[in-house]
């Protein structure tokens, strides 16, 4: 085990108020450490300085919680690919390195203090839609629904999404494009999904244009920053989605009262 | 009616619906670029063969074919200004507060200046409808020559003499180069946005986006540079 000398630019900031890089010295760091271990050290010290901690959001440490949000010198999660911070290990950084730590930005996701973010938009954006109405009682058989194997594994591949926003700190534009589709894309897969495929794709994406979200330009950096590598295919099926549903809506028949019989 | 416009405008309003007409229109100002590039490329064939082309774009349908085209690409081409920078705007509007750091890993630098290529590309038009179209501040429009008995604008000498001048020769070039890098990331951008590219095709239009850029760089250049460096036709 080795000890690291590093220096850290942590941006603080007050809820609306503007922030500020804090430039904060993190001598004998273990290089066994995770990344949230390094920054509980950190705030160790501060508070034993009598100074504020810095506001980190953080749950499972085992990377499947999403909750963990931190630009690490220019990229979501850090420098390693497909991990999350709180999996990301300090043995990645050499001894004398300056590491920036800030924020995801977005508009859509305000700073709530120093790097922790409300990432509420997420959670409208699934209430639009990204889930399947059924009855509540006793389920059905398992094997009463055939869903093909690649259909399965696509659908689970899509549900590995775990809505960190990643993908929104990575894009130039803010755009939450690969969360929303991953999390369409899911259901939209599935024949439980398909009773309600266009009214989900229409109300997810026009709930993420009103969150404030940017528009996606194609340019997949936020697949590179995936900690679970969601696939802009996503993306892809999700445009194709939209079409139809928007052709539906255009030209289709008025939604009928439901009156029963002919 | 109005219901099939609700919707309509509700589609134009969204995201997707502006990236897909972006997708439409970029497609058709593709395929324009091509047809015209080849036209163009007669006048590698002779005087005869460019002015006959000429001729049958002034007449085709009686005159209205050219008018019909031309109402298409205009209509076309504000579609996808329009949209494109009512998107951009609200892609600056997401992120009020910049990075420290931001580092790009996967994307291209021409899918990063998409809208600065585009709005130079818009300059160009301009300046090249000004320059052969609308004949403004030259005489080209002047230039007859006869061909099968009938009177006809003269396109190969027009031609000739605009690509006769340096400083309209190098906004030619530095336009081409910017459609090309405009091109090398819409041409495959517009499949994912239309929802037709796969992981098996991706990489297929991604390599004919790049190709066609090639192309279309080399065979408008290809044109003032043999008049002007080659002396072609002076």
């Amino acid at each position: 085990m080795s000890q690291l000398n590093l220096h850290l630019k942590v941006w603080r900031q007050n809820g609306s108020q503007p922030g500020h890089f804090q430039d904060i010295d993190a001598p004998d760091i273990p290089d066994h450490a995770s990344f949230l271990e390094m920054m509980d050290i950190i705030n160790e010290r501060l508070i034993s300085k009598g100074e504020d901690p810095v506001a980190f959001d953080h749950d499972c440490r085992e990377g499947i919680c999403g909750a963990c949000s931190m630009q690490i010198n220019g990229v979501p999660h850090g420098p390693a690919k497909a991990t999350t911070t709180c999996q990301l290990h300090m043995r990645k950084f050499r001894t004398g390195d300056t590491i920036w730590v800030e924020p995801f930005r977005a508009r859509a996701f305000p700073v709530l203090k120093d790097l922790m973010i409300d990432r509420g938009a997420f959670d409208r954006i699934q209430q639009a839609g990204g889930f399947v109405t059924v009855r509540t009682g006793a389920p059905q058989d398992a094997n009463a629904l055939p869903i093909g194997k690649e259909v399965a594994d696509a659908a689970m591949d899509a549900a590995e999404c775990i809505g960190c926003g990643a993908c929104v700190a990575a894009c130039k534009n803010a755009s939450a494009m690969l969360f929303v589709s991953a999390k369409a894309g899911q259901l939209n897969s599935l024949p439980q999904g398909q009773p309600e495929k266009d009214r989900r794709t229409l109300g997810m994406v026009r709930q993420m244009d009103k969150e404030g979200f940017g528009n996606c330009t194609n340019q997949y950096e936020c697949e590179a920053a995936c900690p679970k590598e969601i696939s802009v295919r996503w993306i892809t099926k999700l445009n194709r989605d939209y079409a139809v549903a928007s052709l539906k809506d255009a030209l289709g028949n008025s939604p009928k009262e439901a009156g029963g019989g002919d | 009616m109005s219901a099939v416009f609700d919707s309509l405008s509700r589609f134009y309003a969204s995201s997707i619906g502006k990236k897909i007409l972006v997708a439409l229109t970029g497609l058709i100002l593709f395929g324009f670029v091509v047809g015209h590039m080849i036209g163009n490329l007669l006048i590698f064939v002779g005087r005869d063969a460019i002015n006959e082309y000429g001729h049958m774009l002034q007449t085709a349908l009686h005159g209205g074919g050219v008018w019909i085209a031309r109402i298409g690409l205009l209509v076309a081409v504000v579609i996808h200004i329009v949209a494109t920078i009512s998107l951009t705007r609200a892609n600056r509007a997401a992120r009020l507060t910049e990075y420290g750091q931001h580092k790009a890993q996967v994307s291209s630098t021409s899918s990063r200046i998409m809208i600065w290529s585009g709005l130079t590309i818009l300059a160009f038009i301009v300046y090249h409808l000004l320059h052969f179209t609308v004949h403004a501040g030259n005489d080209y429009g002047t230039y007859k020559t006869t061909l099968e008995g009938h009177t006809v604008h003269d396109v190969y000498r027009m031609v000739i003499a605009g690509f006769s001048w340096f400083p309209a020769v190098l906004f030619y070039i530095i336009a081409m180069v910017l459609l090309t890098s405009h091109l090398s990331h819409g041409f495959s951008s517009l499949f994912q946005t239309l929802g037709i590219s796969t992981d098996k095709s991706e990489p297929l239009f991604k390599k004919l986006g790049y190709l066609f850029a090639g192309l279309i760089l080399v065979g408008n250049c290809s044109i003032p540079i043999a008049i002007y460096f080659f002396g072609y036709g002076r």
